[in-house]
C-alpha cells in the first residue's frame, strides 16, 4: 500500500510539475539556506582553530600584569631568564620553554626599511610556535651565549627588504646594530586575529637585551606543553611556581597572567557557533514558511480532486488510505523539496567558502537532518489536508464538480 | 431459476425493514425515505424508477452502503449495516459492491486500465493478477486495444463501458447502477442495458439500476417505483431481451 501510495504520489507530482516545483521553492531554500549557514560556520570555525594552532599546539603564555582590569601598574617586575630556567627545572610538563623580549623597529637593508617586530629569544621560540626553517639556519650555542649580532627573519621582512633575493648573509641594520641574517622562516601566513604572523625579526635573547632593550628584561614566557599533559592543570602549577618566585603574598592578587592558547581558542569558536546558530535559526525560519506553502498547496489539490477522492471511497478505500495517499504525497513533495536543497547547498557552500576563504567542511550530520527535517515538515504540514481528505462524505464528495 | 433454490436457505440478498432517512429537523424536515420495506435475491436485476425527489437516490446510497438509515434496518448478506462503521462499510462496499454512475466518474488523465484496476489496488491483487483481471474485464465490456486511453480520450459510451468494466472487475454480489445511459445517446444506451443483462445472466451478478426511461427499466426483472419516500408500485415483468 505505501509503495503504491508513493507511485501515486509521484504521478501527481509529475501531473502538476511546475505547481509542485514552485511549492517546494520555500524548502528547497530553507534546507539550502540552513545547510550552507551551518557549512560556512563550521568552516569558519575551522579556519580559527587552524589559525591558532598553526600558533603553536598546547602553548602557555606568561606576561606580566594583570589580562583584565583598568590601569595596570607600571612598577609590576618584568620577568628574568631566571624564571624560565626555574619554569624548565620546575615544570615537569613542559616540552619547551621560550623567553622572550620584543620592541617594534624600523629595520633597514641597503635603501630599503620596514617596521616590523624585533624579538629575543632563543631557538624554543621557534618550536613552541610551530615554526619551521625556509632556508639558513637557527642560532647556535655561541650565538646564544655571546650575544652576537644574528637574526633569523620571517618571510614578509625578507619581502619588503630583499625581494626575491637571497636574504642569508645579508646584514640588516637596527637602529645602530648590523646583524646578520642566518635563516628564513618558512611563511605561515595571516593568522585569525588579521595580523601578520610573518612580520618578524628574531635574534638571540642576549643579544636583544644588551644592544636593543638595554636590560635583563624577559617581558614574555611561552611554554609548550607535553602531549597528554592537561594545560589546566600546567598553568595552575605555573601560577603556583611563579607566586612564589615573584614572593606574592596569598591575599595579593597575580601580578602576571598565564594564558593558554585552547581558552582563546574556545572563546573564538563559541563565538562563531553562536553566530552560526543564529544565523541557522533564521534560517530554519524559512522551512517553516515552505512547510505552510505546503500545506497550502496540498488543501488546493484536495478541494480540486473531491470526486476522485470520492470515487476512492465509494470504491472501497478506507480512511486511512486515503489519508496515507495525501500524506505521502505531501512528504514526497518536501522531500524532494530537501533533495534539491541539499544540492542546492552543496554547490552554494562550495561556491562562497571559495569566495570568503574559508575552508569547506562537509557535514553529513547536518545535510542528514535537514532531509529529515524537511520529510518532518511534509508529514506535519500534510496531515491537516490529508485528515480532510480521508473525511470527506463519499456522498457529497462524489456530487461535486 | 437455479438462485430460487438459493434463497430457501440463506438472507435475502437485500432486505429493507422500515427504513426511513430523515434530513433535518422541526419545520425543516425532510423525510426522503419513509418506511420503506424492500427486499432483493441474488441474481435479481431490478430497475428504480420515480421522479427526482422521490428518495431513489437516498435509497441507492443506503443500499451502496454509502449512507445508513435514520431508522429502520438494512441487512445487506444477512449483515446489518446500520451497526458498522465507517470503515467497515467502506470494506463490504470493497469486497460486495460495484458502482456505476451518471456522470461515469473515471479519473482523470488516468488510462483506462489504470481505471479498472483501482479497486483491485485496494482489494491488494498481486500486479501481474490485477493487470490480468483488468484486461480481461476491459476486454468483457469491448474496450481491447482501448487500455492506455485516458477518459478524455474516449467517447461517453466508451467511458460508460469503462465504468462499467470497474464495477465487475471484483466480481461483486451487487452492482449499483445509478442513471447509467442518462448522459448517453439512445443507440449507446441500449449497447451499455445489453452489458448490464449480460452480466446479470453470465456472471450472476445482481444488478440494481435507477432510470427515469421506461425503455431502459424494461430490461429489468422487476421495477419498483418511488414517490414521496415509498415504494408504491412493485411490477414483476418477463425477463427482458
Amino acid at each position: 500500500m505505501l509503495w503504491n501510495a508513493l507511485l501515486l504520489a509521484l504521478r501527481e507530482i509529475r501531473r502538476n510539475i511546475l505547481r509542485s516545483v514552485l511549492t517546494i521553492l520555500g524548502i528547497v531554500i530553507g534546507v539550502a539556506a540552513v545547510i550552507v549557514m551551518v557549512t560556512l560556520g563550521d568552516g569558519a570555525t575551522r579556519q580559527i582553530t587552524q589559525q591558532i594552532e598553526s600558533l603553536g599546539s598546547n602553548l602557555l603564555m606568561i606576561r606580566v600584569g594583570q589580562q583584565m582590569g583598568p590601569g595596570q601598574q607600571s612598577n609590576t617586575p618584568s620577568f628574568s631568564l631566571a624564571d624560565a630556567v626555574a619554569i624548565r627545572e620546575d615544570v615537569s610538563a613542559a616540552r619547551a620553554v621560550a623567553p622572550s623580549s620584543s620592541t617594534s623597529l624600523t629595520v633597514i637593508a641597503g635603501n630599503r626599511s620596514w617596521s616590523s617586530t624585533v624579538t629575543g629569544s632563543d631557538n624554543s621560540y621557534f618550536d613552541v610556535r610551530n615554526w619551521e626553517l625556509e632556508t639558513g639556519r637557527l642560532f647556535s650555542n655561541s650565538d646564544l651565549q655571546g650575544g652576537r649580532a644574528v637574526c633569523v627573519i620571517g618571510a614578509t621582512v625578507r619581502r619588503e627588504l630583499f625581494g626575491a633575493m637571497d636574504p642569508i648573509g645579508r646584514k640588516v641594520r637596527l637602529k645602530t646594530m648590523a646583524c646578520e641574517v642566518v635563516g628564513l622562516l618558512r611563511d605561515k601566513g595571516q593568522s585569525s586575529m588579521g595580523m601578520d604572523q610573518d612580520d618578524l625579526v628574531v635574534m638571540p635573547l642576549r643579544t636583544f637585551q644588551r644592544r636593543i632593550a638595554g636590560n635583563t628584561d624577559v617581558t614574555l614566557i611561552q611554554i609548550s606543553v607535553l602531549d597528554g599533559h592537561s594545560t589546566e592543570d600546567t598553568t595552575s602549577e605555573l601560577e603556583r611556581l611563579m607566586r612564589e618566585r615573584r614572593h606574592i603574598r596569598p591575599a595579593e592578587e597575580d601580578n602576571f597572567t598565564v594564558r593558554d592558547m585552547k581558552e582563546i581558542t574556545n572563546m573564538l569558536t563559541g563565538t562563531t557557533k553562536v553566530l552560526t546558530a543564529l544565523l541557522t535559526a533564521v534560517a530554519a525560519v524559512s522551512l517553516l514558511v515552505g512547510g505552510i506553502g505546503i500545506m497550502n498547496i496540498m488543501l488546493v489539490s484536495v478541494t480540486e480532486r473531491t470526486r476522485e477522492i470520492g470515487i476512492r471511497l465509494a470504491i472501497g478505500a478506507l480512511e486511512r488510505e486515503v489519508l496515507l495517499q495525501f500524506l505521502v504525497e505531501a512528504v514526497a513533495l518536501s522531500s524532494l523539496g530537501g533533495i534539491l536543497g541539499i544540492l542546492l547547498a552543496l554547490g552554494a557552500s562550495v561556491g562562497l567558502t571559495k569566495v570568503l576563504n574559508v575552508p569547506f567542511v562537509f557535514n553529513g550530520g547536518i545535510v542528514l537532518i535537514a532531509f529529515c527535517f524537511s520529510a518532518a515538515v511534509g508529514v506535519v504540514f500534510g496531515y491537516f489536508p490529508a485528515r480532510r481528505a480521508a473525511r470527506l462524505d463519499p456522498i457529497e464528495a462524489l456530487r461535486r464538480e | 431459476m437455479s438462485d430460487a433454490h438459493a434463497t430457501t436457505d440463506s438472507p435475502p440478498l437485500i432486505e429493507f425493514r422500515q427504513v426511513s432517512k430523515i434530513y433535518g429537523s422541526g419545520a425543516a424536515e425532510v423525510r426522503a425515505l419513509d418506511g420503506v420495506d424492500l427486499v432483493i435475491n441474488a441474481g435479481e436485476m431490478v430497475a428504480v424508477m420515480g421522479p427526482s425527489g422521490s428518495g431513489k437516490s437516498t435509497a441507492m446510497n443506503i443500499l451502496g452502503c454509502l449512507d445508513t438509515p435514520t431508522s429502520g434496518s438494512y441487512r445487506f448478506r444477512g449483515i446489518t449495516v446500520e451497526t458498522l462503521d465507517r470503515d467497515q462499510r467502506a470494506l463490504l462496499r470493497r469486497h460486495y459492491l460495484g458502482f456505476v454512475f451518471q456522470g461515469f466518474n473515471l479519473l482523470n488523465r488516468t488510462s483506462a486500465l489504470e481505471n479498472v484496476e483501482l479497486p483491485l489496488i485496494y482489494r491488494r491483487s498481486p500486479r501481474a493478477q490485477r493487470h490480468a483481471q483488468a484486461r480481461q474485464a476491459l476486454a468483457m465490456v469491448g474496450l481491447t486495444g482501448w487500455e492506455h486511453h485516458t477518459p478524455g480520450e474516449l467517447s461517453g459510451g466508451q467511458q460508460q463501458r469503462v465504468a462499467i468494466a470497474r464495477a465487475m472487475v471484483t466480481q461483486p454480489s451487487l452492482m449499483l447502477a445509478d442513471e447509467p445511459t442518462g448522459n448517453l445517446d439512445t443507440a449507446r444506451s441500449h449497447e451499455i442495458m445489453e452489458l448490464l443483462t449480460g452480466l446479470n445472466r453470465d456472471q450472476g451478478i445482481t444488478v440494481l439500476l435507477v432510470t427515469h426511461e421506461a425503455e431502459m427499466a424494461a430490461y429489468a426483472h422487476r421495477i419498483i417505483h418511488f414517490v414521496d419516500g415509498k415504494v408504491t408500485d412493485m411490477t414483476e415483468q418477463r425477463e427482458g431481451a
